[in-house]
């Protein structure tokens, strides 16, 4: 088992001839995911990495019943790429790219909502179930199959999170970049209730930085609805007031949104908070009696 | 991006909103001219910078002749204008806005934000204006009264009027608000804005809503759409190290420690500052260069991290995912070549070819110490950084 994608998720690419969107479709499929086609404006009927293209996500999911779309395209058209998987019935969008006007997302965000759809950053590293399916930018060969989630606002520092399960043994049943943006598509209530609901997660990883109130949201879910042990981690405690930090969505804005804040809720709602990010493997150890192996 | 007090209350007047009449000038003369242009006995001289608390710091003075306007103008041209809102240096000041006085009954809040809690952007009015509105929400919550913009069908009249009937309007105020509501909120959307403030809005003694400050902060992400705001880039108010890195699409926030940090990834680079002030050390910056990580990149990188004298040593914290770190390891020792890098480097590759990596930086003869963890690495560039220092 696993949250969101599996071996069986059929997968499309929105910007597939484009150069993100062709490297990282090489690699989704040399990782196995089953990749079945692509969309480009334009470039319908042709064959891309031995796929279909299509001109329309509508076209595409009626050829492939596609069940998840990967978006590759340019920030100034990805609100236009979200509502166009949405409306041809794509029921989990993962939108990748970075820079997209928060105005946009407000709005894609809301009509996501109303259609029922799961939407997965933008500006993250995307999902994967190691061993069956990676949708996104993520380095498929740091991760093994195993019984941590991990959720987590950052790119980099998932990789830092994933390596150490890994090299402790104890594996990945799922990883979900919710990403660095301020409205992103899925916050962490969204995927902690999924890992919650997971048998194959046994433990759940999740990493928050500055910025919002999303980990104190998380922290209030976590002491009421989530029975499994959590380590965490937030990035930011040297961050200064008032000043982006790289992600459009890490700023500590009126006082508020600090790190200390953060861990401070974290740790109240019992969850085993880590102050190194090197001990996110120790953490885990720690709290759930597991022998690094 | 945040605008000058001037172009904001240009922009409001292109929508129709009430604002005094004013002209930015940035000679004596001009100010001089302006004064007797707009007319009366009285003007307001304000100097123009991206921070508030400019009225006790000194920027902001009423004036009784066109003679006092352009010595104000003389006094803080060129300047800078040191508030609680800024740091010890201040910010320089290079227009000053000469404006028409407005007499005042009372002093009214609003402003607009993107609330990322509930998605939306939320209008927030108070009858607490002209002092600290953080101050306002943390004393007196109930005083905050709240408008939610549904982003489907943006903002509409009623929400309006229900805030003006809140505040305790009467009669044409309603009418007014309503409209300055409906202004604000196009304005908000057409403009691409993170957030907007007046503060204060007055009622005039004449009984009519006024706009006498105006403070607007630019979504950057929606920057490339709105060119009309990017020629209102202010790049003096900026630190001049970040508007370097800027133009090499490198993030880099100045610190005040003694350690420079290199990393790939804005959360890692946060995490690597956290974890060398959790060594006893000082992170001398914020810097993300970025996925790819390339020699170029690296090499102004380093410029940019060298250019603060107080950094002792580097941190260079990179986990290759799918770039290869020996390739990024001769990207380091060219850098470390090419801008030659006097202080001791740290360096730690994780990912891909981490091992190939460590042993190129190992045989590069350079004063490049490789680290075999984060924690590694953290303990030795504290070392580092201290033992030059010393």
């Amino acid at each position: 088992m696993s949250i969101l994608v599996n071996k069986d998720t059929k997968v499309i690419c929105q910007g597939f001839t484009g150069s993100q969107g062709t490297f990282h479709s090489e690699q989704a499929i040399a990782y196995g995911t089953q990749l079945v086609g692509g969309v480009t404006p334009g470039k319908g009927g042709q064959t891309h990495l031995g796929l279909p293209v299509f001109n329309t996500v509508q076209e595409a999911f009626e050829a492939t019943k596609a069940d998840a779309s990967a978006i590759y395209v340019p920030a100034p058209f990805c609100k236009d790429s979200i509502l166009e998987a949405a409306d041809a019935g794509i029921k989990l969008i993962v939108c990748i790219t970075e820079g997209i006007p928060t105005l946009d997302m407000l709005v894609a965000k809301e009509k996501c909502d109303q259609l029922g759809i799961r939407l997965i950053g933008p500006n993250c590293p995307g999902v994967i179930t190691p061993g069956e399916c990676k949708i996104g930018i993520m380095p498929g060969h740091i991760h093994l199959p195993g019984k941590v989630g991990i959720v987590s606002r950052s790119g980099t520092l998932t990789y830092e999170a994933v390596k150490q399960t890994t090299d402790h043994g104890f594996g990945q049943s799922s990883c979900v970049g919710i990403g660095g943006d301020p409205i992103p598509g899925s916050n962490f209530i969204d995927v902690l209730g999924m890992f919650e609901s997971d048998p194959a997660t046994e433990a759940i990883v999740m990493i928050g930085e500055i910025g919002g109130t999303a980990e104190e949201e998380a922290a209030a879910f976590i002491k009421q609805q989530v029975s499994k042990p959590v380590v965490a981690y937030i990035a930011g405690v040297t961050a200064p007031p008032g000043k982006r930090m790289g992600h459009a969505g890490a700023i500590i804005s009126g006082g508020k949104g600090t790190a200390d804040e953060k861990f401070a809720a974290l740790s109240d709602a019992g969850v085993k908070t880590v102050r190194s990010l090197a001990d996110i493997g120790a953490g885990l150890s720690e709290i759930t009696g597991w022998a690094a192996s | 991006m945040n605008l000058h007090e001037y172009q904001a209350k240009s922009l409001f007047a292109e929508y129709g909103l009430p604002v005094s009449k004013g002209q930015a000038v940035d000679t004596p003369e001009q100010a001089a001219a302006a004064a007797a242009d707009i007319g009366g006995d009285r003007w307001v001289v304000k100097a123009q910078v991206h921070a508030g608390g400019r009225g006790k710091a000194g920027g902001v003075k009423l004036v009784n002749s066109a003679e006092e306007a352009a010595a104000f103008t003389e006094q803080w041209l060129g300047k800078k204008l040191v508030t609680y809102q800024t740091d010890a240096e201040g910010q320089p000041v290079s227009k000053i806005l000469v404006e028409s006085c407005t007499d005042i009954d009372q002093e009214l809040y609003l402003g607009a934000v993107l609330d990322r809690a509930t998605r939306r952007v939320v209008f927030m009015a108070s009858t607490e204006g002209g002092v600290e509105i953080e101050k306002v929400a943390e004393e007196t919550p109930g005083k905050i009264l709240k408008a939610s913009i549904d982003p489907l069908t943006g903002a509409q009249a009623y929400q309006g009027r229900d805030l003006a009937f809140r505040l305790g309007l009467q009669g044409a105020q309603i009418k007014q608000f309503t409209q300055l509501f409906m202004g604000l909120a196009a304005l908000f959307q057409d403009l691409d804005l993170a957030l907007l403030e007046i503060n204060p809005l007055v009622i005039t003694s004449e009984g009519n809503l006024h706009c006498l400050d105006g403070k607007i902060n630019i979504d950057s992400n929606a920057l490339y759409r709105q060119p009309k705001l990017q020629a209102m880039h202010d790049p003096s108010q900026e630190d001049e190290r970040e508007a370097q890195a800027a133009k090499w699409e490198l993030n880099y926030v100045a610190l005040d420690g003694n350690i420079g940090c290199m990393v790939n990834g804005a959360g890692l680079a946060m995490g690597t500052m956290d974890i060398v002030q959790l060594h006893g050390g000082r992170p001398a910056n914020f810097l993300d260069v970025g996925g790819g990580a390339t020699r170029e990149r690296v090499s102004e990188a380093f410029k940019i991290i060298l250019s603060d004298q107080n950094v002792a040593a580097v941190l260079v914290n990179i986990f290759g995912g799918i770039v290869r770190c020996d390739l990024i390891a001769e990207g380091v020792i060219g850098a470390v070549e090419e801008v030659g890098v006097k202080v001791p480097v740290v360096v730690r590759l994780e990912g891909n070819n981490a091992e190939l990596g460590r042993e190129v930086l190992a045989s590069s003869r350079l004063n490049i110490i490789a680290a075999d963890s984060l924690s590694d690495a953290a303990e030795k560039v504290v070392v580092a950084a201290s033992g030059d220092s010393q």
